[in-house]
């Protein structure tokens, strides 16, 4: 079998952003259930975490092509 | 690009970094590439549109008209007046172009015929990062002091004197180069990766349709997959120029508040 082991760190990387973006809309979904009307506060909050917490995964992957 | 035929005989070559070079236009100079082309085409397209949209402008707006001042509109209250506050009028011409221009070149990845998008190469991102890096610093200085403005970054008020030993350094760290760092590599790694995923369907497709019968039935998925991922990348490359503009203008509220 080959590969590179850099693409299984990569594999690696994604759980804590996976773990952290599903927390973040968890907590977007119940705000918004709880208060609809906060909704538009909510939402941009809700995306620049998402955002946030997805760049991490990304510069995992960013990595995985450089250190080849 | 590799041929339909060449790939038959040696088994699947995934998709790599190789793929983003390109030959140049003319001659040798590598300067003019495809991604140099299509900044060029981005402006060409972004401000034709909206110097159509706003030409004949009306107090009954024509469909065009109505979709370029709705664009704006939002850039304007939600990103301006929202997020920066009461000086924020004077952000919103920055704010906007930074945010057509980077939904423009990065749109370009999924339309027919071009299917690149530019922010994927890392030069470009870089390049628009260092407007709005510049911006917020020149409007903190010009606002507060210079001596005053780095004083607020390396002493927070309001803070036990040991915790200072930690929190001096992560801070100018923060303001001189995290925050750079992730504007410029979030833009270009979402689009790379992006790009990436419709290279894989895309070329896994080509790969199965030259192999034998079944899976030449099989590539259908896949290029099911590709068009479906393509629509998926449509809300990512929205939502990356809308996050980039998004952190720009709090960078800049932040460099306007009175304390940091």
């Amino acid at each position: 079998m080959t590969g590179t082991l850099a693409i299984v760190g990569f594999g690696l990387s994604t759980i804590g952003p996976g773990t952290a973006t599903g927390l973040i809309f968890a907590a977007y979904i119940s705000g918004v259930a709880r208060q609809p009307e906060a909704r538009s506060i909510l939402q941009p909050i809700a995306f620049l975490g998402f955002a946030l917490a997805e760049a991490l995964a990304l510069f995992g992957l960013v990595l995985a092509f450089v250190l080849k | 690009m590799r041929g339909l035929l060449s790939q038959a005989n040696e088994g699947f070559v995934p998709p790599s970094s190789a793929d983003f070079d390109f030959a140049p236009i003319f001659g040798d100079s590598i300067l003019f590439t495809k991604p140099v082309l299509l900044v060029f085409l981005s402006v060409i397209v972004a401000g034709s549109f909206f110097t159509l949209s706003a030409r004949k402008a009306a107090i009954v707006p024509s469909k065009l008209q109505f979709a370029g001042e709705s664009v704006y509109t939002f850039i304007r209250n939600e990103l301006g007046r929202d997020v920066i506050g009461p000086e924020f009028m004077r952000f919103v011409p920055f704010l906007f172009s930074l945010f057509i221009f980077i939904l423009t070149n990065n749109i370009f990845g999924i339309v027919p015929l071009i299917q690149f998008p530019t922010m994927s190469h890392i030069g470009f991102p870089i390049g628009v990062t260092i407007f709005s890096y510049v911006t917020y610093h020149y409007v903190a200085i010009k606002k507060h002091g210079f001596s005053k403005y780095v004083k607020d970054i390396c002493f927070m008020p309001g803070i036990p004197k040991p915790v200072y030993l930690i929190l001096t350094p992560v801070e100018l760290l923060t303001y001189l180069v995290t925050r750079p760092l992730t504007l410029s590599m979030r833009l270009f790694a979402n689009m790379f990766a992006g790009h990436l995923l419709l290279l894989v369907f895309t070329l896994g497709g080509e790969y199965l349709f030259t192999s034998g019968l079944i899976l030449k039935f099989l590539s259908l998925f896949s290029f099911g997959f590709a068009i479906g991922l393509s629509f998926f990348e449509l809300g990512i490359q929205a939502l990356q120029a809308y996050i980039f503009t998004l952190l720009t203008a709090l960078y800049i509220a932040g460099a306007l508040a009175d304390e940091h």
